[in-house]
Formats: C-alpha cells, structure tokens, sequence
C-alpha cells in the first residue's frame, strides 16, 4: 500500500521506478509472508493448533468499541502466500504486457494499491478491517477495470462490477451490522471472546428468526450474499464477463486468483459461523449441514452449471475464461458447502495458479496476435508460440480436471467426494455435468487457438521472455500442487485442520473412493473427446456458424447471449430505477425548487419593504430633523446680529445677574 | 444726604458714574460716545479704587494707588487705539452711526 | 465727607450727564473733560494727590484732546439725522439703571461693615516711586510693553489710513 502511494506520486513517465518498486514491495511481501508460513509451519508440525492474533480497540463509543485486529492461522498463511505468489508473477508478467501503454505508472499504482487490500482483507481478524478492505478491494477492481477509460464500454462495465458487488455489500453490511449486535464484538477470534468462537456462536444458536433459521444462518446467508457478489455467483455474476475490458493481467490477478477468491475466503473465513450447530468430528469433516450451508452449496451448484453453458458458445478467448471462473468459483462455494474449508480452499488454491496461468496466456495469445481476442480469427498458434501453447495446455488440462497428473483433478476431486457423500445428489449431478462441460469448452477453445491454420490478419509471433517465465512458473506449480491434496497425502486438508497428515497409500483405499476418480475421469475425458470432434483440427471460417449453432440454433442464440440475464436486469431493477429517479429528479426541481423559489420571492418582498420604509420613513424623519435643527441654527444665529451695542448690552445683563447671585448668596 | 460712613458715599458715586457712562455707552448712536461713556465707566472704577485704599486696612501698602494709576496709563493706551479705530471704520463706511454697523452680522 | 466734596461730586456727574445726554458731540467731549477734572479733584480730596495729577496730566491733557481730535476726524460735529439716540434706548436705560441698582445695593447692604473714619496716609512720591520700581516694578514693564504696542498700532492703523486714500 505504501508502495501504491509513492507511485500515485509519481510522474507518468517514471515507469522502471513505479514497476520497480510494486514489484519489490511485493516481493519483500511474499518474503514475509514466507516466514510466516513457515511459522506456522513449525507450529503444525509440533502438533499445535498455530492461531495468533493481535487485535487493538480503534473507536470507543460508549461502553462497546470497534476493534481492529490481524490472525494468522493455517487458512490465512497459505492465502497470503498465494497472493503474494502468484500477485508477483502477474507483476512481472504485467511489466512486458503494459510495455506500450502510456498509463504504466498508473497501472502499478493500482495494482500495488489493490495487492495491499486483497492482503488486508485475508489477514483481518475484525470483521471491520475486513470489511473495509473488502470496499478498498472493489474500488482497485473498479479502477482498473475502467483503466482504459476512455472507451466506454471499459467505463461503463467498470461502473456494473462496482454497483453491482455494491448491492452483495449490502447484505453483507447487514450482516456485520447484525453479527456485532448480536455479539457485541467484531473479531473471529478473541481468546475465546470473538465472534467465531464457541461463547458467541452458542449464543447466536439459540435465537431464531424467519423462516425457522437460526440467527446464525440468517447472519451467514447475509454474509453470502456480500461474497456471492465478489465472486460473482448467480445472480450477481452479471459483472464479471464485462470485466475483462480491463487489461488482461488485470483480469489474471483480480479475477481469477484474488478478488473473486476473497468471496470464498470469507466464506472459509465465517465458516464457524455458517456451520454453526453441526457437531464435528475428530477429522475436523463435516457431517452434516445447516441452512446457510444448503444454500450456499445450490448456489454453487447453479452457478457452476449455468456459467459453463455459457461459456461454451462463447467467441471471445477471455470471455470463455470469464465464464469459466465463474464456474469454477460454483464449485468452490459448493466445496465449502458440502465438506467444509479444507475442500473449498483447495480448490481455490489449485484454481489460483491454473486461472491465472491460463488468463496470462491468452494475455499472451492477444498480445501475439496484435490485440485480437476473437478465437475465430486465430489458430494454429501451436507453432508459432510453442511456450505459449505447451503452458496452456497445461492449464486447460489441469482446469479441466484431467486425471491424476495436473492439480485440477485432485481439488476436483476432492469437491465431487464431498457433494457424492452429502444426503442429497442433486449437487453432485450437477457438478459433474460442469465437469463434463468445463472438459467441453476449453477443449474447443484450445482448438480454435492453437490447432488448424491461422485465419487472423497479421503473422502472430511469440511473447517476449518477461511474460513466458511466469508462464512456465505457474505451469510448474499447476501440476505440482496436486501433490499436496491427494487422498494418499491429505497434508492440505490436515494442514487447515491443524492435524497430522501421514503419506499413506491407504488412502486411496477408501470406499467409493476408487469408483469416483474413475467416473470424474471418465467424464473429463468424455468431454476432452467430444470436443476434439467436433473441433479438432478443422478451422471454420469467422463467417461460418459453429459447429453446435448448426444443430441447435435458438439454444446456441441463447447460451452466446448469455442466457439473458442482463437484459432480465435491464428490464427490470434497471428500468425501475431509472423510473425513481425521474421522479426524483421531478420532485427535487418542481417541489424543493418551487419551495426555494417561493422562499426567495418572499425575501425579495421583505427586502422592498425594508427599503420603502428606508426611503420614507427613516430618510424622511431623518430630513426633517435636519432641517429644524438648521432652522433652530438659524434661529440663534439672530443673536449674532454685529451690533456692537447689543453685545454690551448683553453683557451688562450678565454681569447685573452675577453681581446679584453673588450678593444675594453672601448675605444668605 | 448724610451717609454714615464717607466710603459708602464715595461708592455711591463711583456707582452713579459708572451707570451714567454705561448708559451712554448703550444708548449713542455715535462710536465715540461710547468711548466715552466707557472712560467714565474707567474712571468711575479708578474712583473705587482710590476710596477703598483710601479707607481700607492698609493704605501704607500703595495696592489702590497702584492700581488706578495703572489703570490710567492703559486706559490712555485705549483710548487712542480704540479712537484710531474708529477714524479708520469711518474712512470705510462714511459714518460713525452704530446701528448701521452690522458687518459682523451671524 | 464734607460739603466741598459733595459739590465736586456732584459736578462730576453732571459733567457725565452732560457728556451722554448732549447732542452735539463737541459738548460732549467738553462736559467729559469737565468730568474728568471733577474726579482729579476728588482723588486729590481723597490724599491721592499723584493719583490726582496723573489724571489730569492724561485724561484731560490727552484723553479728552484725543477725543476731540477724533470727532473732528469724522465730522461728528454735524448733527446726524435720525437722532442721536438709538431706537432701543430705553432698553439701555433700563439695563443701566439695573446695574445701579445691583451696586448700589451692595453698597448700601454692606454699609456696617464698612469703616466711618481713618487717619490720612502720609504717602510722598518717593514712596510711589520706590513701590514702582520695587514691588510693582513688573506691572510697570508690562505696561509699558502694552504703551508701546498701542503706540505702534495706532501709527499702523493711521499709516494704512493714508496709503488708501492717496
């Protein structure tokens, strides 16, 4: 943040120093952040549950305050590590992307400002200094979705991601509102005294409200709402496709490994909360599930479902991964639904660094092919950005859960396993008809890109290096922290749980186990499939209608224009409120104006009145005294007459009367 | 007239003078009357004077001899000046008649 | 006071009357003149003998010549029509006799406390001139001061008098 401050200082064309320095504040972050993982580390590996907070009283007023506070434990260690992870390579990535933009300094202005909010809102331990940066947050993303503010329609999705998070920060706000009354403190975790600790969920337990929910759940479904429009579930997930007006490195940070993942870190964050009533077992897994869970996980669900449809009919490389995440973000929020933190923050984690590393691609495939982003006009980019393409795939891969090697399929995996052992399917059906369709999608993606001959404009040529390591970078950890979840290994599960983690093989020994990495596997590889053919190698011309559009035309219409929801939107709440503020507007210049105009024509009359009786009758009474003193002036002046005689004639009067004062007082 | 003490006598005249020369001094139409009405007035105090020293507790100490006969000196003094005057307001105005002399009207 | 004095007196007012009540201004200068010598007499009655000379040297050897010096210089020997009294004279009259009364009433009020009779001072001009010159020998400078302004302003006023008639 400090670093975002000195750049706002800066001039534009100071731009090795603004780069300069995020990246070196960000880097001495992710040191930091380093050190306490390890911290936390050790802690774990000695058995203890690692929890530390440091909380300080900010405002007193009257006998409860609001408290500020910072925790480090499991959950925010590996978020903060994450963050600062993938945040520096996107900053490095980002220093060759922005290479030509004028805007440079302003950029990492931002993007430091944002990366500080995002680490505030994971380190918080007072639902205030969450909130807070939660807000700052919103505001980096509006600023730099709008960076290209000079086209509109940069400006104008800017301003629909703000409003339309806003109406989620709404409820959240509620809910915080809510929670701090109930309990009267804002913190998680107090030493026993804070809002996520056992005193006051019990308490909050034993009060019901609406619809036979306790206060707990109400509290937590306000809450949602503000993470379901972070993260952009239905049907707040209008703003993020239009997100991606803003740079791609942008797109690659925000939205896909950080501030949508703030929604679902909250979530993980208030789980106690959430899952307030539901007795745990030793495995620190979930057994059964509370409203506020339910709901999320349908939520999720949905979301998940209704995001991929929409992405495959999708034209534009970013778009696709637009729609994308908001899937993949359904699955996370059905993972903490269904079986608890550790699932839904694994996902997460995997998403992270495959979302970002695909975003950073296709930033790289636009940048390659002279800033076009529709798929029809690319192709055969395999041989032309062999880096480019060997990462990719390697995200595509992993994103769509291809079995055993890439990281996607363990998190996957790990949701399918909870949403199969919860009491209803219905989620679980649904999650695996996203996976079929994640397969789908991405494969018809990567096809169009990279496979059959190019039908762009301009030979398309390979990034420079600044934007192919972090590629590579991030291809590495994409397969590589599968290792870290695998049934043989839960570490990351036990790791959040604050338990041991043995490497065993027995683990994959579970019951059911076995027959669900089969199916899912099955199912990705189904998708894979049907996509290579009926994409495969063939290139359509732009012109041409798809393959699908060709067999379903009004379905094809429909999931390309987005199933409709923005224009339900405009029809609706929008028209509504454009309606208000005409009145509004009707009200304040007839009413408020005709009251002030009333006000002012009254002080107008006041003021001739005031001179009227200026005029007449203060001048007029103020003459006429005048005039009788000149005349009484006038009067005495007669006495002045220059006779010589009737001075002294005066003058022995004087002295007659005198003479006989003082005569008449000697006697007396 | 018997008056009982010799200096009441005197005052009396010194009294009488001094009304007559004021008298003179208010009702002439002519500037040189007056003049001289006001030397009479003069006169009649310098009579006052030389009574009361004549008749009063300390005539060794000269006080009302002093007096009166500075009291000449300037009322010599004036008389010139003030009779000089008056030849000049009658080069400018033809006429020593004091009702007509109003110049100095407010 | 004895029936010499009386008669002194009583010449001296009417040598006033006679200087206020005459109309030709001529007459009236003389009648002052008589005035004059009348109160020289009575000073000289009343042991004040310089006082007495000194006012016959000035008044009437110079005052009363002035004055006579002046009528002529405004041709006040003619009779002036219109009167030689102002229209208001009786006004005067009155004021006059106030004043009068007022002194006469003082006199007359007070009369106990006056003295009836005292020796006669034996007062020689080496006296006055030793008096002169030592304890009033200030009011002596300053009138003499005063003398010679007088002087100096009358000869001005005349200088000036007969630049404007040439």
């Amino acid at each position: 943040m400090v670093a975002a401050g000195v750049i706002a200082l800066l001039k534009q064309p100071k731009r090795a120093a603004a780069a300069a320095l995020s990246i070196g504040s960000l880097g001495v972050s992710l040191l930091i952040s380093l050190i306490a993982f390890g911290h936390v580390l050790a802690g774990w590996a000695n058995s203890l549950a690692v929890r530390e907070t440091v909380n300080f009283t900010w405002i007193q007023f009257g006998s409860s305050t609001a408290d500020l506070g910072w925790v480090l434990d499991p959950l925010s260690a590996v978020m903060i590590v994450m963050v600062c992870f993938v945040g520096l390579l996107i900053f490095i990535y980002s220093t060759g992307y922005m290479a030509h933009d004028e805007n440079f300094t302003r950029f990492f202005c931002f993007l430091s400002l944002f990366a500080g909010a995002m680490l505030g809102v994971v380190i918080a331990n007072s639902l205030l200094l969450l909130f807070m940066c939660w807000e700052l947050v919103g505001l980096t993303s509006y600023l730099l979705i709008g960076f290209w503010y000079q086209k509109p329609s940069a400006a104008a999705a800017a301003k629909k991601a703000f409003l339309t998070t806003r109406v989620g920060d709404i409820f959240f706000f509620l809910g915080i509102v809510w929670l701090f009354a109930q309990t009267g403190t804002l913190l998680f975790y107090n030493h026993g005294f804070g809002s996520m600790e056992g005193f006051a969920l019990a308490g909050l337990l034993t009060q019901h409200t609406n619809f036979g929910l306790t206060v707990a759940g109400a509290i937590g479904l306000l809450i949602f709402a503000g993470a379901a429009g972070k993260s952009g579930q239905l049907p707040l997930h209008v703003w993020l496709p239009d997100a991606m007006e803003g740079p791609t490195p942008v797109s690659a940070l925000i939205h896909a490994a950080t501030m949508v993942a703030a929604g679902v870190y909250l979530i993980a964050r208030v789980y106690p909360l959430m899952s307030a009533g539901i007795p745990l077992i030793h495995t620190g897994e979930v057994t059964g599930t509370t409203a506020a869970l339910t709901v999320v996980t349908w939520v999720g669900a949905a979301t998940a479902v209704f995001a991929a449809l929409i992405a495959v009919a999708q034209n534009d490389i970013k778009r696709i991964l637009a729609y994308s995440t908001v899937s993949q973000l359904g699955y996370m929020m059905a993972g903490l639904g269904l079986g608890g933190v550790a699932v839904g923050m694994f996902h997460l984690i995997t998403h992270a660094f495959f979302k970002a590393l695909l975003f950073l691609g296709a930033g790289s495939v636009i940048h390659g092919c002279h800033e076009e982003q529709d798929i029809r006009h690319m192709g055969g980019l395999k041989a032309d950005m062999p880096l480019t393409f060997a990462t990719y795939a390697i995200g595509m891969l992993a994103l769509s859960g291809f079995p055993l090697f890439f990281s996607g399929f363990w998190s996957k995996d790990g949701i399918l396993e909870a949403a199969h052992s919860g009491a209803i399917q219905g989620p679980y059906y649904l999650l695996v008809f996203g996976a079929l369709l994640t397969a789908f999608y991405m494969t018809r993606q990567v096809s169009y890109v990279f496979f059959g001959y190019w039908r762009g404009h301009h030979t398309a040529h390979e990034s420079p290096r600044v934007m192919t390591v972090p590629l590579a970078i991030l291809a590495f950890f994409a397969i590589a922290l599968g290792v870290i979840g695998t049934p043989a290994w839960p570490w990351f599960r036990a790791f959040l749980n604050g338990r041991s983690a043995p490497f065993s093989l027995h683990g994959f020994a579970e019951p059911g186990l076995a027959l669900l990495m089969i199916t899912s596997s099955c199912v990705v590889l189904l998708g894979i499939g049907l996509g290579w053919w009926l994409y495969g190698n063939k290139s359509p011309k732009a012109e041409d209608p798809d393959v699908l559009e060709k067999a379903a035309p009004w379905l094809w219409a429909g999931l390309r224009d987005r199933l409709y929801v923005d224009e339900f939107y405009g029809v609706t709440f929008i028209a509504f409120y454009a309606w208000w503020a005409r009145v509004a507007d009707w009200f304040d210049r007839r009413v408020w104006g005709g009251i002030v105009a009333l006000v002012t024509w009254l002080f107008g009359l006041w003021a001739q009145l005031n001179r009227l009786i200026d005029t007449y009758w203060v001048n007029g009474g103020f003459d006429k005294a005048c005039e009788e003193i000149s005349s009484s002036g006038g009067l005495l002046a007669r006495v002045q007459n220059g006779r010589v005689q009737f001075y002294l004639r005066i003058l022995a009067v004087a002295m007659i009367a005198l003479a006989a004062i003082l005569i008449w007082s000697s006697r007396a | 007239m018997i008056i009982a003490s010799p200096l009441a006598a005197y005052l009396l005249v010194a009294a009488l003078l001094f009304a007559i020369g004021l008298a003179g001094a208010l009702t002439r139409r002519n500037a040189i009357l007056v003049l001289i009405g006001i030397e009479l007035m003069l006169n009649a105090a310098n009579l006052n004077f030389i009574a009361f020293w004549r008749y009063g507790p300390h005539p060794e100490a000269l006080t009302g001899m002093m007096f009166a006969i500075f009291s000449i000196a300037v009322a010599a003094a004036e008389a010139a000046v003030g009779l000089g005057l008056v030849i000049q307001i009658y080069r400018h105005a033809r006429t020593t008649d004091l009702d007509q002399m109003n110049r100095m009207k407010g | 006071m004895s029936p010499v004095s009386y008669l002194i007196a009583a010449l001296t007012v009417a040598g006033g009357l006679a200087a206020v009540l005459l109309k030709n201004t001529v007459h009236c200068a003389l009648a002052v003149s008589i005035a004059f010598a009348g109160l020289a007499l009575l000073f000289l009655g009343l042991d004040a003998q310089f006082a007495g000379f000194a006012q016959i040297l000035v008044y009437v050897g110079a005052v009363a010549i002035l004055i006579v010096f002046a009528i002529l210089l405004t041709r006040g020997s003619d009779v002036p029509q219109g009167g030689v009294f102002s229209k208001s004279w009786f006004v005067g009259l009155v004021i006059a006799a106030g004043v009068f009364a007022v002194l006469g009433w003082a006199v007359l009020a007070s009369i106990q406390a006056l003295p009836s009779t005292t020796a006669a001072p034996a007062v020689t001009v080496q006296d006055i001139g030793n008096a002169l010159l030592g304890r009033y020998v200030l009011p002596l400078e300053i009138v003499a001061l005063l003398l010679t302004a007088a002087t100096i302003g009358a000869v001005i006023v005349a200088l000036h008098e007969k630049e404007r008639t040439r």
